[in-house]
């Protein structure tokens, strides 16, 4: 920790009206579930959270050690040495994957305010963090914690709106969005909602503007490197594929890939439910496709690259100093290593000085043969496999033709994952590794 | 009689407004038909259409934000220069010296609120699987304007001309120098070897093309500022525009059937 002793002070107005806010929000929704749903038992519950909040205002605008709400030190010590990639991905996955099978418990509205109410208490608690403030602060990364709780917002509007919708299916019933049928005039209703968003927005954005100032580092150099160097955070997810593959394939084959599977995707999803209203059960494969794909392969991704990726671009935990000076041991091997070395006990198939190009071409060919194999395997013989099994039906229903892309874009979407975890558990580098072509996969 | 009505009545109004004022049923409907501004709108919706708990309003937003990036983008090129001479003194100085430059933090928050508005456009367009047919191709002109969108964000990343802006880029750009065949560093650039010259090197591969240079420099500086300035806002007026046609061709905003 390298503090300045003024931390605290430095954050205690901020903190204080943080908690004030909160305390605010929930004191409104204590008024409206009192006075208008009738529920005084949660009204008195978040009544009595708020008071408690006001009381951590007090405490946080105090800027003393001892009395700002923080979590205790050996809680952000294990934190950090807990985290990692590996548990990092694994850890959001499950999050996800209980969010989703336990989806009718959480859109519950008092489930969903509790979490919100924790997370939030969390994100203070932590700010009074000298380390984790000082990345989450950095002011082009404050969109991104906005994009959290905007994404988590929206996702249980959704998603309370779906369940509600599988179950009147379920029973018979048309949507919800189904009973609002009647006509109204744009003028005025839409007009006006959409001058009050327009005034919403601005005043919004004047805010954000007059409180938090845009960056402006030192004037540009060519020579003086930053560590780490950055891209925008919007393709740091795309930076973070850099540790498990090379540039060609991270940054240029795979997004290209992205762009061509989002604009395939109306042509290859032949399911003719769930056009128009919210709803899970009636297209849950391409719901868990594209969610996989948004939040699990690009929005933690994002979220890992901006705040848990230091100098090095190595791992910080969240509370974590950026030291430039860790290490971490880097001992990954290529498949044909571990194939001809470490299980045939023999050397590299090695080209002959003054070779010809057929000798050439045919020594690469043998060394990376397992490689090719396992890839060829995995890209050619795959999709019909499973055109007679798994996706049969799909098979029957999409024909050839665009079978065969939503198979191969799905597999090439799941090379990620994999590479990760035979990295995490093989420590394998490459699975084709041809440096005379510059060709690394 | 009441001036508001001399106004309302006087011959220039009315050569402006070429409706009454859209006070009972009939005129409120003949704004709607008869507004530049407002033609774009059916004249009627249904009302779940309109249920902010359906649209979010996530796309009126990004439209909204894209118009408040052009204002403020427009305002702030009268001060900006891209040069390496001024780039990054014009920018210190809309920090530290002009007034008015707050509008440099509402452009750039107004960037990086946009690219966030549009994934949840997005986001909420596939959860109400409103990307079916007959909607299918507004959709790929939906994810070329994402795309643009971020080249937008991207192009305009490095016009501050500080270390946080060159470095991105550069980072950013890097990518280019493996694009398979194209790029110097990329696989397969050797095939691309005619009579033993290198066709593809550092000074002819896809990231010079990109950056028109070498390293990210003046001529990159120059070549971000048009595309970001005048290229991209080109392009993305006219999809725009294409898009929200297409909503209207395509049915309004989607529903259950």
């Amino acid at each position: 920790m390298h503090s300045n002793g003024f931390f605290l002070k430095d954050v205690a107005g901020f903190l204080g009206g943080y908690y004030t806010f909160v305390a605010i929000m929930n004191g409104v929704a204590a008024l409206i579930l009192w006075r208008r749903k009738n529920q005084p038992g949660w009204a008195i519950v978040w009544s009595v959270v708020a008071g408690l909040t006001l009381i951590l205002a007090s405490l946080a605008l105090s800027g003393s050690a001892t009395l700002v709400p923080s979590l205790p030190l050996s809680a952000r010590t294990l934190v950090n040495k807990l985290s990692g990639p590996v548990l990092y991905t694994l850890g959001t996955t499950a999050l996800f994957t209980v969010l989703f099978v336990f989806r009718k418990f959480f859109v519950k509205p008092m489930v969903a305010w509790t979490t919100l109410n924790v997370l939030l208490l969390l994100m203070g608690l932590s700010m009074a963090d000298e380390n984790f403030a000082s990345i989450v602060m950095k002011p082009d990364n404050v969109p991104i914690v906005g994009l959290v709780f905007l994404l988590a917002f929206f996702t249980w509007l959704a998603t309370s709106q779906a369940v509600v919708n599988d179950e009147r299916i379920k029973q018979g019933l048309p949507p919800m969005e189904k009973l609002n049928d009647e006509k109204v005039l744009v003028w005025p209703d839409l007009v006006y909602t959409e001058l009050i968003c327009m005034v919403a927005v601005t005043a919004f954005l004047l805010v954000w503007a007059i409180f938090l100032q845009a960056p402006l580092e030192e004037p540009a150099s060519s020579v003086k490197t930053p560590n780490p160097s950055k891209a925008p955070w919007y393709f740091l997810g795309l930076q973070e594929m850099l540790v498990y593959f090379d540039p060609w394939y991270a940054g240029v084959v795979l997004p290209s890939m992205v762009v061509f599977g989002l604009m395939a995707m109306p042509y290859l999803d032949f399911n003719k439910k769930g056009n128009g209203y919210y709803s899970i059960e009636e297209r849950k494969f391409s719901y868990l496709v594209y969610q996989f794909g948004f939040f699990e392969l690009w929005i933690t991704l994002i979220i890992l690259g901006t705040f848990l990726r230091g100098p090095n671009w190595n791992f910080f935990g969240p509370f974590e100093y950026w030291t430039p000076y860790k290490v971490e041991v880097l001992n990954n091997v290529d498949l044909p290593q571990m194939f001809w070395v470490n299980l045939l006990d023999r050397p590299l198939p090695r080209v002959p000085q003054g070779a010809g190009v057929l000798t050439q071409v045919g020594t690469i060919l043998l060394r990376e043969a397992p490689g090719l194999v396992l890839l060829g395997a995995y890209l050619v013989l795959l999709p019909p496999l499973l055109a007679v099994t798994v996706f049969r039906k799909f098979f029957a229903q999409m024909g050839f033709i665009r079978y065969m892309i939503m198979a191969n874009l799905m597999l090439l979407m799941l090379t990620l994952p994999l590479k990760m975890i035979l990295r995490w558990t093989l420590n394998l580098k490459y699975i084709v590794s041809i440096p005379e072509l510059s060709l690394n996969f | 009689m009441a001036i508001g009505e001399t106004i309302r009545n006087s011959q220039i109004w009315k050569s402006i407004f070429r409706h009454p004022m859209p006070l009972d049923r009939r005129n409120r409907i003949v704004v709607m038909l008869t507004n530049f501004f407002l033609h774009l709108h059916p004249v009627s919706i249904k009302k779940q259409g309109i249920a902010l708990s359906f649209t979010w309003c996530m796309g009126g937003v990004t439209f909204f934000l894209f118009l408040v990036e052009t204002v403020t983008g427009v305002l702030l090129m009268f001060y900006y220069r891209p040069t390496l001479e001024w780039a990054y003194n014009d920018i210190l100085a809309l920090r530290d010296v002009t007034s008015l430059g707050i509008l440099r933090e509402l452009h750039r928050w107004g960037a990086h609120a946009m690219v966030i508005t549009t994934w949840l456009h997005m986001y909420r367009v596939f959860l109400t699987g409103s990307y079916k047919p007959p909607r299918e191709f507004n959709w790929v002109i939906g994810v070329i304007l994402l795309l643009l969108t971020l080249l937008l964000s991207f192009t305009g990343y490095l016009l501050p001309w500080d270390q946080l802006a060159i470095w991105a880029i550069t980072v950013g750009s890097n990518m280019a120098r493996a694009t398979p065949i194209l790029g110097y560093e990329g696989p397969g650039q050797q095939l691309l070897t005619i009579g033993g010259i290198d066709m593809i090197t550092d000074g002819s591969d896809a990231r010079f093309g990109l950056l028109g240079a070498r390293f990210v420099g003046e001529e990159t500086l120059n070549r971000f500022y048009v595309l970001h300035c005048i290229a991209i806002p080109l392009a993305v007026a006219l999809l725009l525009a294409i898009h929200f046609w297409r909503v209207r061709k395509d049915g309004g905003i989607s529903g259950p059937l």
